[in-house]
């Protein structure tokens, strides 16, 4: 593990650095495939056929056919990968923003929250500030 | 000689391109924003720029993982819209200006700013987006493009002074093409705007506003705004803004604002739109 760095004071947030790029590298290059229509048809055809052309661990394989958002985030997964997944399944952004949030909520209840303003600032700054406040 | 003659800020969300692709510019969720944007080609088609050097990020289309650069320029004839896994957008290839491409990457070299040299690449909505809401639905985008890719993905990326710094030195290696071009500098992603983990959809607009206030009127006050402080206060791509500096980088220190556009949300970003004009040196 590398040393605590001040960008992990921030909630809910997974900073996509050097650590996190080794161990998503196959897990991302796996989700960067399916930017072809060929492979995208493979994947659907035999999803755990073909994630074994990628050497992704175990854990990875596992939240990919579960489909578990923030379990690829925390296997190193960065979200402008794991979205063509998300595409691939025909969701939005706002279906996996809601699929993240924590409890989960559904598109539809993420997408008001954003028409409402969106996740506000307040309390949401630090760990720190909220432990504290 | 070749001249910077405008820069314009705007975020480059995909759903934009999509409502535009599918024909929903009309519902009621997408009227307001393109109403709110119109003045925006209003001044475009009368201002006609040339060429726009188009400062964007790659959303893992050309790019990859494989090879990270910080700065990169796109050098070939044409680059075409790419698959980002949902099929290409069915907008038209992207004419470049190899000429002046090769010019700018000499002169960005010799500068001390170390480009990665593109020969080959598709396009994503980082850069076609921004086309889009500039330019509408031509058969044929009306002027030049040469594309600027920043590394906004893999962090770190590259300081907001690097970026304006690198903005300075576009300006003196536009200002030193011997052709009478007339270029306009765009700087796109932004403002707040987060789309992963826990904290997904955070919108700080109040934070958003008062650094687009200063990067108009003192830009100096911002350009040493730290990786952490953007990634708090505007969410993990809110950091995109950084782009807006090049483009702020290769203007006058002063510049006239001539048009603004805001808005919360589109999608999941507090969308913003500017127009900067120089006012004399």
């Amino acid at each position: 593990m590398r040393e605590t760095r001040d960008y992990d004071d921030i909630p809910g947030t997974y900073v996509f650095d050097g650590e996190r790029c080794r161990r998503g590298y196959h897990l991302n290059m796996f989700c960067m495939s399916l930017n072809q229509a060929a492979n995208r048809d493979a994947f659907r055809a035999d999803e755990a056929g073909y994630l074994r052309r990628f050497p992704m661990s175990e854990a990875q394989r596992r939240a990919v056919l579960e489909r578990d958002w923030l379990e690829m985030l925390r296997q190193g997964g960065n979200i402008y990968y794991t979205f063509k997944l998300a595409a691939c399944d025909g969701l939005t952004m706002q279906d996996v923003g809601g699929l993240m949030a924590e409890p989960q909520v559904s598109g539809d209840a993420f997408r008001r929250m954003m028409l409402d303003g969106g996740r506000p600032i307040a309390g949401n700054r630090s760990k720190k500030e909220r432990h504290d406040g | 000689m070749a001249e910077i003659i405008a820069g314009i800020g705007t975020s480059h969300i995909p759903p934009i391109g999509a409502a535009m692709d599918n024909g929903k510019t009309g519902e009621d969720y997408w009227k307001p924003f393109f109403e709110g944007i119109a003045p925006a080609r209003e001044w475009m088609a009368k201002t006609r720029p040339d060429l726009c050097i188009l400062v964007y990020n790659d959303h893992a289309s050309a790019f990859s993982l494989q090879s990270t650069a910080t700065f990169s320029i796109g050098v070939a004839d044409r680059f075409p819209p790419a698959d980002e896994g949902y099929g290409p957008r069915r907008v038209p290839t992207v004419d470049g200006d190899p000429a002046l491409a090769w010019h700018l990457a000499e002169s960005l070299v010799l500068d001390e700013f170390d480009m990665t040299i593109v020969s080959e690449m598709p396009v994503d909505h980082g850069l076609t987006v921004p086309l889009s809401i500039l330019f509408g639905q031509p058969d044929a985008w009306p002027c030049r493009v040469i594309p600027l890719a920043v590394n906004v993905v893999q962090y770190p990326q590259p300081t907001g002074n690097r970026c304006y710094k690198l903005g300075k030195a576009i300006r003196r290696a536009v200002e030193a093409y011997p052709q009478p071009l007339r270029v306009a500098i765009v700087g796109t992603g932004g403002l707040s705007h987060q789309l992963q983990g826990e904290r997904a959809g955070l919108i700080n607009t109040a934070y958003d506003i008062d650094w687009l206030d200063r990067l108009v009127n003192d830009p100096e006050s911002i350009r040493h705004i730290g990786h952490t402080e953007y990634l708090r206060e505007t969410g993990s791509e809110g950091i995109e803004a950084i782009m807006w500096l090049v483009m702020r980088g290769a203007l006058h220190a002063n510049v006239s604002e001539i048009f603004r556009y805001t808005r919360v949300p589109v999608s999941n970003t507090h969308y913003a739109l500017t127009i900067l004009e120089n006012r004399g040196r």
